[in-house]
C-alpha cells in the first residue's frame, strides 16, 4: 500500500514538472529539427548459441518548417538455442518485428518528440508511447530535456494457448546537457522506470535440488514480484580535439527495488582522416550485483515466495570493445542528395557470470562451471541525407 | 545504500541548478553572466563527430542489445551540442 | 524509505526547474546593434582579396548576413540572398555575406557549390560578430542609406526571405 502511495505522489509531482517546463518557453529564437535522412542497416548478433539478425530501416523527412516525421521498421530473426533453452528444451526459430512512427515539433527553442512503437512476435506483443520535450537555455548552451514513456505488454507462451499475462511500464527521464567550452559538452541524465504485472520470462525457470531426478535437479517456473521500480543516473562528456577528432565517455549508476545494483562505464575515441573517413573505437565495462531473489540453485521448488534464476538478474560482469568505420560522400550543397555514408561497426561482447552455473555441464549439482559467453555484434548500414 | 542514492541525486541536481543559474546566488548577478560560447564559435560543437546521435538506428540497436541482456535500464541517452542555430 | 527517496528526488528536480525559469526570465537582451542607431563600422577582407569597409557603402541599402559553413539554416538561406541580390543590386542594394568560420577555406568549399555573386567577407576571429553581438546563427542586419540599423533578424526559417524583400522595398521608397 505504501508503494502504491509512493507511485501516486511520484506521478502527481512529475505531471507538475511537465507543466512547469512547458510554461518555461524562452523568447525569440529557436533550435533546429533533426536532419532529413534515410538509413538501411543489417544487424547481426551471434553468441551463446543464438543468432539474431535482420534489417532496420529509417526514414525521416521535414514537413514545413516546424515538423519532422520519421518511421523505423526493424526485424529480428532469432534462431538457435541459448544456455537457458539448452538446459531445458530444444532449438527454436522466431521472428520479431518492431515498427516505430514519430513526429518532432519545433517551436522557438522547444523541441517536442512523440512516438509510438509496436513490437510483435508470436508470443509477445508490446505497444509503447513516448513523449519528449527539450528546451534550450542560456544562449543555447544549456539543454534541458524531459521524457515520459508508457508501455503495455501482452505475454503469451508457446504451446499453452490459455496463457496470457500483461505487464505495464512507465518511464520518467530528466536530462541536462551543458556546453562547457567551444570543445566540450557535458551531460547528466536520470531515469526512473516502474513496471508492474507479469515481469518474468514465461520460459525461464528456477532449478532446485531434486534427488528423484536423473540430473539431481529439476526446473519449475520462476516467480517474480509484480512490481519493479528502478533509478538510473548517468553522466556523459564529449571533447573535441583540434585535429578533428573527439574523445567521449559515459558512466551510469543503477539501482532498483529488486536489489540489483549496476555500474557501467564507456570510453571511446573518434578519429577522422580527410573529409571522408571517420573511425571509432570504444570499450565498455559493466558490473552488476544480483537481485535479492536470485539463486542459481534453490533447495526445493517452494523454498521462497519469489524466486528467479534468470542470468540477467545474477551477479556478473561484462566487457565489450568495438570499432566502427564510416566512409562519407559529400554531394553538392545545391543538389537534392546532400551526403551519403557507408558504415560498418563491430563489437565483441563478453559476459562472465559470478553465480550462474552452466546446468548442461557434467559435474555434481551446484558445482558446475560458472557460465560465460561472448558475442559478435555487427552493424552494416548505408545512410543518405537529403 | 539509500543514503548514497540520496546524496548522488542531490549532487546531480545541485550541479544542474548551478549550471542553470550561472554559479551565482543573486538574481542581479545572474543577469550579468553572458553565454561564454557565442553562436558563431560553435563550429567544433556542430561537427557531426561531436553528436551523441550521429547514427540513430545503429545507436538504438546497440542500446537494445545491452538492455536485453543486462539487468540495468534507463538513463542511457545523450543530447545537446550541435550548431545551436535559429 | 523508498517513499522518502523518490519524493526528495522530485522536489529537488522541481527546485532546478524554478532556477532555470529564473535564468530564462532574467537573461539579458542583445546590446548592439540598436534599431535606428548608426551601425558600427568595420573593415574585413573579402573573397576577392581586397578589404571592404561598411561605411564605403553609405548611400546604398546594406544587408549584412552572418553565416557559417557548419550552420544548416545559413546554407539554406544563401541562395535566397543571391536571388535578392540579382534583383535589387541595380537599385542600390548591397549584400555583404560575413562568414564566421574559423577556417575560411571551409567557406570557399561551400561557395564552390552555391553560386554567390555578392561580396563574401571573412571574420575568422569573430571580431565583427562580437561587435554586432551576433546571438543567433544566422543573423541578418539591414542598414539604410544613411548608415542606420533598421532591421535585425535572428535565425532563418523557410519563408523569411519574403520579409527581407518587404523590408528592402520599404527602404527603397525612402
Amino acid at each position: 500500500m505504501a508503494e502504491q502511495g509512493a507511485v501516486v505522489v511520484v506521478t502527481k509531482s512529475r505531471w507538475l514538472l511537465f507543466v512547469v517546463i512547458a510554461c518555461v518557453s524562452a523568447a525569440s529564437n529557436g533550435a533546429v529539427l533533426p536532419q532529413d535522412r534515410s538509413d538501411a542497416m543489417y544487424h547481426s548478433y551471434s553468441g551463446d548459441g543464438v543468432t539474431i539478425d535482420g534489417p532496420s530501416v529509417l526514414l525521416r523527412k521535414k514537413v514545413g518548417n516546424n515538423v519532422s516525421v520519421s518511421a523505423n521498421y526493424y526485424v529480428d530473426t532469432i534462431s538457435g538455442a541459448s544456455i537457458d533453452v539448452r538446459a531445458q528444451a530444444s532449438e527454436y526459430q522466431e521472428e520479431r518485428t518492431e515498427t516505430t512512427v514519430g513526429g518532432d515539433f519545433l517551436h522557438n527553442k522547444t523541441l517536442i518528440n512523440v512516438s509510438y512503437t509496436n513490437s510483435s512476435e508470436n508470443d509477445f506483443e508490446a505497444n509503447s508511447y513516448h513523449l519528449g520535450i527539450s528546451q534550450d537555455f542560456f544562449g543555447d548552451l544549456t539543454t534541458l530535456s524531459l521524457s515520459y514513456s508508457r508501455g503495455d505488454d501482452e505475454i503469451r507462451r508457446r504451446g499453452d494457448d490459455s496463457f496470457l499475462e500483461e505487464a505495464n511500464r512507465q518511464k520518467f527521464g530528466l536530462g541536462l546537457t551543458q556546453v562547457v567550452t567551444k570543445s566540450l559538452i557535458v551531460g547528466v541524465n536520470a531515469e526512473n522506470v516502474s513496471d508492474e504485472g507479469y515481469l518474468n520470462n514465461p520460459y525461464r525457470a528456477i532449478r532446485y535440488l531434486d534427488e528423484d531426478s536423473a540430473r539431481g535437479f529439476s526446473f519449475t517456473t520462476e516467480v517474480y514480484p509484480t512490481t519493479r521500480v528502478s533509478n538510473a543516473f548517468s553522466i556523459n562528456a564529449n571533447y573535441y580535439l583540434p585535429y578533428r577528432a573527439s574523445i567521449y565517455g559515459n558512466a551510469r549508476y543503477y539501482t532498483d527495488t529488486w536489489g540489483i545494483r549496476a555500474t557501467n562505464a564507456k570510453v571511446g575515441y573518434i578519429h577522422t582522416i580527410g573529409d571522408e573517413w571517420i573511425l571509432d573505437a570504444h570499450v565498455r565495462f559493466y558490473q552488476q550485483d544480483q537481485a535479492d531473489f536470485y539463486r542459481d540453485l534453490f533447495t526445493r521448488a517452494d523454498e521462497f515466495n519469489i524466486m528467479a534464476r534468470d542470468k540477467e538478474l545474477s551477479t556478473y560482469s561484462g566487457v565489450s570493445a568495438g570499432v566502427g568505420v564510416t566512409y562519407e560522400w559529400a554531394f553538392s550543397a545545391a543538389s537534392y542528395l546532400k551526403k551519403s555514408t557507408l558504415n560498418f561497426e563491430y563489437d565483441y561482447m563478453n559476459f562472465d557470470y559470478d553465480n550462474f552455473r552452466d546446468a548442461t555441464d557434467d559435474a555434481p549439482v551446484g558445482e558446475e562451471a560458472l557460465f560465460g559467453f561472448s558475442a559478435n555484434v555487427i552493424r552494416a548500414y548505408v545512410s543518405v541525407w537529403y | 545504500m539509500k543514503m548514497k542514492m540520496r546524496s548522488l541525486a542531490t549532487a546531480l541536481l545541485i550541479l544542474g541548478s548551478l549550471l542553470s543559474s550561472g554559479c551565482v546566488s543573486t538574481i542581479a548577478s545572474i543577469q550579468d553572466i553572458e553565454p561564454w560560447v557565442k553562436p558563431y564559435e560553435r563550429s567544433n560543437l556542430a561537427d557531426p563527430i561531436m553528436s551523441a546521435n550521429r547514427n540513430p538506428i545503429a545507436l538504438a540497436y546497440v542500446k537494445h542489445v545491452f538492455e536485453a541482456r543486462e539487468g540495468a535500464r534507463g538513463a542511457d541517452g545523450g543530447a545537446g551540442g550541435g550548431c545551436g542555430c535559429n | 524509505m523508498k517513499f522518502k527517496l523518490i519524493n526528495s528526488f522530485t522536489s529537488l528536480a522541481l527546485a532546478v526547474f524554478v532556477l532555470l525559469a529564473l535564468t530564462v526570465s532574467t537573461a539579458s537582451e542583445a546590446s548592439a546593434p540598436v534599431k535606428n542607431q548608426p551601425a558600427s563600422d568595420f573593415t574585413l577582407k573579402s573573397r576577392d582579396g581586397d578589404n571592404r569597409r561598411l561605411s564605403e557603402e553609405r548611400g546604398n541599402i546594406v544587408i549584412v548576413n552572418f553565416w557559417a559553413s557548419w550552420c544548416g539554416p545559413c546554407r539554406e538561406e544563401l541562395p535566397a540572398f543571391e536571388e535578392m541580390y540579382q534583383e535589387y543590386a541595380d537599385l542600390g542594394v548591397t549584400i555583404l555575406g560575413v562568414n564566421v568560420d574559423d577556417d575560411s577555406s571551409k567557406a570557399d568549399v561551400l561557395l564552390n557549390d552555391i553560386d554567390i555573386t555578392f561580396p563574401v567577407l571573412y571574420d575568422p576571429n569573430g571580431e565583427v560578430s562580437e561587435l554586432y553581438d551576433v546571438s543567433a546563427m544566422p543573423t541578418t542586419v539591414m542598414i539604410d542609406r544613411d548608415g542606420n540599423t533598421r532591421l535585425i533578424h535572428k535565425g532563418y526559417k523557410s519563408g523569411d526571405e519574403k520579409s527581407y524583400e518587404k523590408a528592402i522595398k520599404l527602404l527603397l521608397r525612402e
